[in-house]
């Protein structure tokens, strides 16, 4: 791996003619499909973009840490105390992205995921011909694909036990250019239960606040879930006093559903207002799809053989 | 336990990472937002880092602090080293130079340790636990989740021995079978509880060097011996202070004055028969039904093994002492004027010796050793011509180590070694979902020998170079074991 001393990213290639780009938290796994110099020029441009990518964040990071208020659309505004105009590229995708669940909580961190991934595909993909290209951000996943090109990926539905429990296909004509998965095993925090929700969406961005909203609503009351103050665990947190799950123990059959029919209208209600074109639940071992005849169809639920090394 | 890179604590006990700009602030036991670095009781750690050790001796009388205050988490400048294989990596199939071939010096001999980590199907664990108590029918099979992971195999000197794990569980069964086996032994191997059930026997709760908990009670104590054991060595000890003594043991109950110990003492006959089947003189087999009561029998009032009171031999007033062969459960009565027994205070002698069967008793604990083979192409990692790695092993000119620590490589073909997982370096297994578990193993020879077996000679690194990576972990060397980079045998004249 070889380290930037300017900005302490670093980068090493992968198998497959895949990168690395590591910076912090920030670890992403990049492709570009086409011309062998096309696609080399296009890792630099994104390998330049991404050496600043960390440090603008940090900069800005307490006001991204702030609720998004409610009914501010536009962007960017001048501003309240809790809402300042955000100066950061990724900063503003994070925004834009979150800007339409603000009727509930939501800070623009809910995005900063899929933001990163974006903004790293915008430059890869910036002036070079190429089929195809994603750049994964930790399961959230900015892609681009030219006419005729498809995108398969893979949907782990309980990191514990980590194996394929669907794949996700998405055709350049479907209009997704974002995948974004969710759950309170992973990385983030999350208020609700779902071992993965994952959303396919117009960006990266948009899947990955959806997919958190979406997430958060796959929840039930039930003795089974422990959860605790997010700054109980992360004096940081975003989330602030939020209750966040820690554990849940296997649920009954009306726990169940009654979690994932929360997910499912949530599911239902961000497709319906086009903030997303699909999304897949999991919980427990019992999945559902949202979405209407697309969706379904782009997200196959499918038993894969166990491969690995491949 | 990982050592810190570098302290860093507050007085609420929240730690900052100085890793990246994101400066997180971590609460003690959780990691910050790159899941790289977290706060291990109060201190900042790399979490993913490989594994060195090194062996600090007493230098000019002094021995170096390691970890200590004025620590900085670096390789102590002139100390012995020795790249463990734990976050080594492997480049399976390994076609490829394993991850980290190392020459290093050891009193003056150049050796090279070859460093990877092994991906093992063919791999399990073999649990011993020191209990009595009844566990199930040997080779009945052990459940985790309702999933076979094993089964009952042996019982030993105060103990009996599961078989958890092997490539029939891991990959031959189920796919949820497989998944389970897995994390079952990367629990055990982990040092992690594993909460079992024996079909037709017990709920069991095994850990690696801990009590087991056998349905529901904490096994604490290995028995003295057996009941007859038992009562050879106490003999004397009771004599003149008692008329009988029963030991209570499933296996061999032993009865005092029938005992040769009693013979040898002259003690009168007590007339006090007890159940099951007489083995030899004092010594019974069977008196009670396995369970967890009373020396691993099922037996809750020690009176139920007592068949009949023979007014022959028994008198009025005839002191009875009953007790297990731990200890922990014993009992005095007298007889009455009908010869029945009845509860009375234990005198202190008595009171004595039944602690002093506690005392010889040692702690009861459940103890795992990994079992694995290092077969095929993990020896291509090693050498162009693996065989010739396997025979080296056999011939003691290479020693294996599992993260540094001694293993015992098990005669015949293939390289099949055991270990105490214990003494391995802290999150030394891990898995991949084949599923296949992942432990580290080095190799380490003369650097000759190396090249005569064919070794990747082109890859070895120097052990300096290898210390500059980045997410190197330094851990003081397990100081009871030897050395695993110490120079091996010369290679016998041909």
């Amino acid at each position: 791996m070889t380290r930037s001393a300017r900005s302490g990213a670093a980068r090493a290639p992968l198998s497959g003619q895949r990168w690395h780009f590591q910076h912090g938290p920030i670890d992403l796994v990049l492709r570009a499909w086409g011309d062998a110099a096309e696609c080399a020029r296009a890792y630099e441009q994104a390998w330049a973009r991404f050496a600043t990518v960390l440090p603008e964040l940090v900069a800005e990071l307490p006001d991204l840490r702030e609720p998004v208020a409610p009914s501010t659309f536009s962007f960017p505004r001048s501003g309240s105390e809790k809402n300042r105009p955000l100066s950061g590229a990724v900063a503003r995708r994070m925004w834009q992205a979150c800007a339409p669940f603000a009727d509930q909580f939501i800070t623009p961190m809910a995005a900063v995921a899929g933001a990163v991934a974006d903004e790293v595909l915008a430059a890869l993909i910036a002036g070079r011909r190429l089929r195809k290209a994603y750049v994964n951000n930790g399961g959230d996943i900015a892609i681009q694909l030219a006419p005729g090109e498809r995108f398969e990926t893979g949907i782990v539905g309980d990191i514990g036990k980590p194996k394929l429990t669907a794949t996700a296909s998405v055709a350049a004509e479907d209009g997704v250019r974002g995948i974004a998965t969710s759950g309170w095993r992973g990385r983030s925090f999350s208020l609700g239960i779902a071992d993965a929700v994952t959303v396919l969406a117009r960006d990266a961005a948009a899947a990955d606040a959806a997919a958190t909203m979406i997430a958060n609503a796959v929840t039930t009351d039930h003795p089974a879930i422990e959860r605790r103050p997010a700054r109980d665990l992360d004096p940081d947190s975003d989330l602030r006093e939020h209750p966040v799950t820690v554990s849940v123990d296997p649920l009954d059959d009306a726990a169940l559903s009654a979690a994932l029919a929360n997910g499912v209208r949530a599911a239902r209600a961000y497709r319906a207002a086009g903030l997303i074109e699909g999304a897949y639940v999991e919980l427990q071992g019992r999945r559902a799809a949202a979405g209407g005849t697309q969706a379904p169809a782009a997200i196959r639920e499918e038993r894969m053989a166990w491969s690995l090394h491949a | 336990m990982n050592e810190m890179v570098k302290p860093a604590a507050s007085d609420d006990g929240i730690v900052t990472c100085d890793a990246c700009p994101v400066l997180c602030r971590i609460r003690a036991g959780r990691t910050g937002a790159c899941d790289r670095y977290g706060n291990v009781n109060g201190r900042l750690a790399r979490l993913d880092p490989f594994v060195v050790t090194q062996k600090i001796a007493e230098q000019s009388g002094a021995m170096v602090p390691f970890a200590g205050k004025d620590w900085d988490g670096k390789l102590v400048p002139g100390a012995p080293t020795f790249v463990t294989g734990v976050g080594a990596g492997t480049t399976y199939p390994d076609y490829k130079p394993a991850p980290f071939i190392v020459a290093s010096q050891y009193d003056g001999v150049d050796m090279v340790t070859v460093v990877t980590e092994g991906i093992f199907s063919y791999c399990g664990v073999k649990v011993k636990i020191d209990t009595d108590r009844y566990v199930g029918p040997e080779t009945a099979a052990v459940r985790v989740d309702g999933e076979q992971v094993g089964h009952v195999t042996t019982a030993e000197y105060g103990s009996q021995m599961l078989s958890i794990g092997g490539v029939r569980h891991l990959t031959g069964g189920s796919k949820k079978e497989g998944v389970v086996t897995c994390e079952t032994l990367l629990k055990l191997c982990s040092g992690e509880a594993v909460a079992m059930r024996v079909d037709e026997g017990e709920a069991l709760t095994v850990q690696a060097g801990r009590p087991p908990i056998i349905a529901g009670a904490r096994e604490e104590r290995m028995r003295v011996g057996c009941g007859s054991a038992t009562i050879g060595i106490f003999a004397k000890q009771w004599f003149g202070h008692v008329d009988e003594v029963i030991v209570v043991d499933d296996h061999i109950t032993g009865v005092l004055t029938e005992h040769q110990a009693g013979r040898f003492l002259d003690m009168p006959l007590a007339g006090i028969r007890v159940r099951g089947r007489k083995s030899t003189p004092g010594r019974y087999f069977q008196v009670a039904e396995p369970g967890t009561g009373w020396g691993g029998t099922n037996v809750k009032d020690p009176l139920e093994i007592i068949e009949k009171i023979d007014p022959k031999n028994a008198k009025p007033g005839l002191r009875l002492l009953m007790v297990s062969t731990t200890g922990e459960h014993a009992e005095y009565f007298v007889l009455d004027e009908q010869l029945r027994p009845q509860k009375a205070p234990m005198p202190a002698h008595l009171r004595m010796t039944v602690d002093r069967i506690g005392e010889n008793c040692e702690p009861a604990l459940s103890t795992v050793l990994f079992m694995a083979g290092a077969g095929g192409s993990l020896r291509a990692g090693v050498t162009e011509n693996p065989v010739r790695l396997t025979r080296s092993v056999k011939d003691a000119l290479t020693r294996v180590t599992a993260g540094g620590a001694p293993v015992y490589v098990w005669p015949g073909g293939g390289i099949t070694y055991m270990v105490d997982v214990t003494t391995m370096p802290a999150k030394s297994f891990g898995h991949v979902p084949t599923p296949a578990i992942v432990a580290p193993i080095e190799f380490t020879m003369r650097r000759e020998d190396y090249a005569a077996l064919g070794g990747h000679v082109g890859s070895i690194r120097r052990i300096d170079d290898v210390a500059k990576a980045d997410r190197l972990q330094v851990q003081k060397w397990h100081a009871q074991g030897p050395w695993p980079g110490a120079p091996l045998p010369k290679t016998p004249a041909e």
